[in-house]
């Protein structure tokens, strides 16, 4: 019998379609998976076994049908979810429940996708190795002293460890594309705009974007084509047709496509595993007709400061609701405490000391006095990076550069030094600023530890990702984590 | 006191005055705007600001904002945002007011404001929209103050109704009249928003409220510190804040004291202003563009469109409107006065003849709003329905007695007049037969009566005619009835 | 590079209403230099150039819903959430600043 973990989600369809398994036991297969062996990645911050088996059985019951009907999903935990605990990977929400259905979620259930629970997070998905999570750290498959990357490790581990064919990421600065990397697998940020925010909690309103998670492209296509499309709901949303992304993974042509390496992306800085492993890919793409060459974007060095401005700022705003009134925790009322206390203390023990240290940011970015130096200023950053993308796109067709510097690193190496955590976003931050679609693809291992391959392209084309991700897969298959662990 | 200092002192006064829209939706989600529904039964994620909801602009806010900058003489932005004004309380459920900061739909217009026979000219500095926040009931403390108060109980019911501030800019030069044209033209903002039909405009349930700026200056000097006066919901209270603003402000300069700039509140019990709990930190509000609505751009096209349909301001109108009707300015005045010109000019234009709806609306209506505590425009009665309440009378449906029942009974909300008059069984008796019977009857009941009027005594009628009143529950016309007895007795009235 | 004093992060801490201890604000003061002295590179580009600022990636304008009534929550899930609540309301602790 077939292991139904090891499955990609177009195999899972098929075993379910022919018979050959149904829904339930697909269900079953994974919970059974996630109780065995999530006790030592941790990915998952809450399991829905009850939901799950009972969607698997409308859909063993034909009620749902579609290309991902019946196979499981992990959903990041900033997703809500209605009636399933929504965390973000923060005490101040501990225990709360939703009343209501994220977009994605509401998209997900009615394509028949199986949520099989909630995955962990950096707090509210400030952070780059899952170790900000107030319910502890997600352990890399690859290696369980190292992390999984973040803010959505909890959703690239499970997908590594078998756990869930499928996951939700949310990207603000690099938090799908950056795990992807260093997990092995398949993270793309779509256009920012394509996936309706709506009941994505939010980090950095300008900059989030949620996307499909995968082990392979054409899994991820078929995701990005169930949770893309425009809604009234999200004022941001763009009224445009999903471009063809489940066609640009199955075709998989580079042809004649003009790829630009970033110049700027690359270099000091940058591990000799990971400048090895990039170079062979573009040389790969080169094979298959590609043409490739040298593109400088000159402001991208400006684009790590400028987004430490914008998205502290707009954090310290969007969680300014966190206050112990209407949900979450609430600390310290005594019946002598005032209001002002209460909240005070509320938000003090609620959130960890990364978000305290943006929340503090972006108040200081937003001060009066401050707001032309920093939010302003940064905001004109925003233009500048814009320019440089659109400058390229008069050359070439899509931006290529390492997603991330470095394979995944030990936990604890940088949790003392927020510039170094921060770091880990350089590549993978001006596409957010520009908004363009971006994605990482595995592009082999360094000292046994994967490596992943960023494309860029211009807004609405996030088709062109997959075609480039699709050809490098065709002749460059995903790494297979040993999970020498598990014995 | 008040005259004595602005003889010797220059008053500026500023009035930012907010009104809730009358749309169906809230500003940005779907929720009911009604007023007096239980606590907390009009929320949902957007307003309530749970995690990961999102707003989404309601378009009829933004039409009649642009229509109210437009009625005020604004420029109307051709493109501009909102913005997120941040600070904590708990009746604001983000923490931030999506609100408009440096880019406000409309601005840079005026009012002009009648004030004892000379007109006015208010200068408007902006209109922007945004949006309302709950309502704090405080708990364990004296009547309801935050004072005191154990803890507080908050409804969100309000939160996110759509909300128009309306700023002015400093108005100078008015000396005695400050407090006079502070009243006239919150007074003339709320007829022309009625006139819009963009707001109910209830002062009462709290869906117009004015914060009024006031400093006062010796001749020559520049302007003074201003107050901020809060908390000031009837137009008798806006001339009653400036005034007692002005006095307390005249008695510290006077003394070689400093006024300090401050938020007051209005206290309509006694009509004088106290100083707000200062903040334990200088506002901060670190407004920036909210990244979660995109900018609005309005149509040229489509503002002149809405330009073009606007109703005639209610000054334009009423001048109209007196002159067709031969009224005096004497009578103009007086209804001025009583709060019910406008009522009587809407209650013409639903056909009733200007004397009867005059003699409504300054008689028994005005009496009505006294004794209820409350204008006579906030009556339980529209102009539309005093129309038909004329109408009827001249149809001879109603008598004079009778109509004044079926006015009662609206005030009382029964209903509207038909309604009234079914409910309450008030029609004229129409039918000759059951008349003539009830006249036999009083004939029969009171031989006496009818032998007095035959020998020629014909004011012992009147005994009879209250006898067939009685018999017809006052359904009958007294003068008809008699004129019937007195036939029937062969007397003629002369 | 900015010098950010304990008060200033105090200042911060009491807007973003946030109870930090002493150690916690001279932690962050410090921290805080070290990050604002590092994006501070940005006025390199922005200051001398003629460049708009851009608040959002794919630009929209007017995007606006009709003003149509869709039902709000059942009151008893709203409240369910509160960490407390009276009366049909949610209740909080006395309140010592006014309303702004």
């Amino acid at each position: 019998m077939t292991d139904l973990t090891r499955l990609t989600a177009v195999e899972t369809r098929e075993a379910i379609t022919s018979g050959q398994a149904s829904a339930v036991e697909v269900a079953q297969a994974h919970l059974d998976r996630i109780a065995a062996v999530d006790d030592r990645v941790h990915a998952f911050l809450h399991v829905d076994a009850e939901g799950a088996l009972a969607q698997a059985k409308r859909v063993d019951a034909g009620e749902v049908t579609g290309p991902l009907a019946g196979v499981p999903l992990a959903l990041k935990d900033v997703m809500t979810m209605a009636g399933v605990p929504t965390t973000c990977g923060s005490r101040i929400l501990e225990g709360w429940r939703p009343p209501y259905d994220a977009t994605v979620t509401a998209r997900l259930k009615a394509a028949g996708v199986v949520i099989l629970g909630k995955t962990n997070m950096d707090e509210f998905a400030m952070g780059s190795s899952t170790e900000h999570s107030a319910y502890g750290p997600t352990h890399n498959p690859w290696d369980l002293d190292r992390i999984p990357g973040g803010s959505g490790g909890g959703s690239s581990a499970a997908l590594a460890s078998y756990q869930a064919p499928l996951a939700i990421g949310t990207d603000t600065g690099g938090s799908i594309r950056q795990p992807a990397s260093v997990t092995g697998t398949v993270g793309v940020k779509p256009t920012y705009g394509a996936v309706s925010r709506y009941g994505l909690v939010a980090f950095s309103s300008s900059l989030d974007q949620a996307g499909p998670c995968a082990r392979t492209v054409l899994d991820a296509a078929l995701l990005h084509e169930v949770i893309a499309g425009h809604d009234p709901c999200d004022s941001t949303s763009i009224p445009a047709p999903v471009p063809p992304v489940v066609e640009a993974a199955r075709n998989a042509s580079v042809e004649g496509l003009r790829v630009g390496v970033v110049k700027e992306l690359q270099g000091d800085g940058y591990e000799p595993g990971v400048t090895a492993r990039f170079e062979e890919a573009v040389a790969l793409l080169q094979s298959q007709g590609a043409i490739v060459s040298e593109v400088s974007c000159p402001h991208f060095g400006y684009a790590l400061p400028a987004y430490y401005l914008i998205a502290p700022s707009e954090a310290s705003s969007n969680l300014a609701r966190f206050d112990g009134v209407r949900y979450g925790l609430r600390v310290g009322d005594d019946g002598d405490r005032s209001l002002e206390e209460v909240m005070a203390l509320t938000r003090a023990r609620g959130f960890g000391a990364e978000v305290k240290r943006r929340i503090i940011l972006g108040t200081y970015a937003l001060s009066s006095g401050y707001y032309d130096a920093y939010y302003g200023q940064a905001q004109k950053v925003r233009t500048l990076i814009s320019r440089d993308f659109q400058a390229a796109w008069s050359r070439v067709d899509v931006l290529v550069a390492p997603t991330c510097p470095t394979v995944a690193f030990p936990l604890g190496a940088k949790l003392e030094d927020p510039l170094a955590m921060y770091k880990q976003d350089i590549c993978s931050i001006p596409a957010n600023l520009y908004g363009g679609p971006a994605a990482s693809f595995p592009a082999g291992l360094s000292e046994g530890l994967p490596v992943g391959f960023q494309v860029m392209a211009p807004t609405l084309r996030d088709d062109l990702l997959y075609r480039v991700g699709g050809a490098l897969e065709k002749v460059l298959p995903p790494a297979i984590p040993p999970l020498s662990w598990e014995s | 006191m008040y005259e004595k200092d602005l003889q010797e002192f220059e008053p500026v006064i500023g009035l930012e005055t907010h009104v809730e829209l009358g749309t169906a939706s809230k500003m940005f989600c779907g929720c009911a705007t009604e007023f007096g529904a239980e606590p907390n039964t009009h929320t949902c994620p957007v307003c309530l600001g749970l995690p990961g909801a999102l707003p989404v602009v309601n378009e009829k806010a933004i039409e009649s904002t642009i229509r109210i900058g437009l009625a005020l003489h604004c420029d109307i932005a051709t493109w501009c945002r909102f913005a997120r004004k941040n600070y904590f309380y708990p009746d604001m459920p983000k923490n931030f007011q999506t609100s408009q900061y440096d880019e406000p739909l409309c601005t840079d217009g005026y009012l002009d404001v009648d004030v004892e026979g000379s007109v006015v000219r208010v200068p408007i500095e902006r209109v922007h929209l945004e949006e309302d926040t709950g309502k704090t009931l405080h708990v364990g403390g004296s009547t309801g103050r935050i004072h005191g108060a154990t803890h507080s109980l908050v409804d969100y019911n309000r939160a996110g109704i759509p909300l128009v501030e309306i700023v002015t800019k400093p108005v100078v030069g008015t000396g005695q009249q400050a407090a006079a044209v502070a009243k006239a033209y919150v007074t003339e903002l709320r007829d022309v928003l009625r006139g819009l039909d963009v707001s109910d405009i209830r002062m009462e349930q709290g869906s117009m409220r004015c914060d009024v700026n006031t400093s006062l200056n010796r001749p020559g000097e520049p302007w003074g510190t201003r107050t901020e006066t809060k908390n000031v919901n009837s137009l008798r209270s806006v001339e009653r804040a400036v005034r007692s603003e002005v006095e307390r402000q005249a008695v510290l300069l006077r003394s070689g004291g400093r006024i300090t700039q401050e938020t007051r509140h209005f206290h309509e019990d006694s009509g004088t202003t106290s100083p707000g709990r200062s903040k334990e930190e200088a506002t901060d509000y670190r407004y920036f563009p909210e990244p979660d609505l995109v900018p609005i751009a309005p149509d040229p096209d489509w503002v002149g469109a809405l330009k073009a349909v606007l109703p005639e301001a209610p000054s334009v109108r009423r001048k109209q409107l007196l002159a067709q009707l031969g009224l005096s300015d004497l009578d103009a005045q007086a209804m001025v006065n009583a709060g019910v010109l406008d009522l009587v000019l809407a209650t013409t234009e639903a056909g009733a003849p200007a004397a009867e709806a005059r003699n409504w609306w300054l008689g028994s209506l005005a009496q009505a709003a006294n004794t209820q505590g409350v204008e006579a425009s906030e009556l339980a009665i529209t102009p539309a329905q005093v129309a038909r309440v004329v109408e009827l009378v001249a149809a001879g449906d109603l008598t004079a007695g009778l109509a004044k029942q079926v006015v009662d009974g609206v005030l009382a909300g029964e209903g509207s007049p038909d309604e009234v008059i079914g409910s309450r069984g008030l029609a004229v008796v129409k039918d000759e037969g059951a008349l003539t019977e009830a006249v036999e009857a009083a004939l029969a009941a009171d031989p006496e009566a009818a032998e007095k009027v035959r020998g020629g005594k014909v004011q012992a009628v009147g005994a009879l005619v209250g006898r067939v009143m009685k018999q017809t529950r006052g359904q009958a016309d007294a003068a008809a009835v008699r004129a019937l007895l007195l036939e029937k007795l062969g007397v003629s009235d002369s | 590079m900015p010098d950010i004093t304990r008060d200033e992060v105090a200042h911060l801490a009491r807007l973003a209403r946030l109870a930090l201890d002493d150690a916690e604000l001279d932690r962050l003061a410090g921290e805080l230099e070290v990050i604002l002295g590092a994006v501070a590179q940005i006025a390199e580009v922005t200051d001398a150039a003629d460049v708009p600022p851009t608040t959002h990636a794919v630009p929209l304008e007017n995007v606006t819903r009709p003003d149509v009534i869709v039902p709000s929550l059942p009151r008893d899930t709203v409240l369910a959430a509160a960490p407390a609540a009276e009366d049909g309301r949610f209740r909080v602790p006395q309140i010592l600043t006014d309303e702004s």
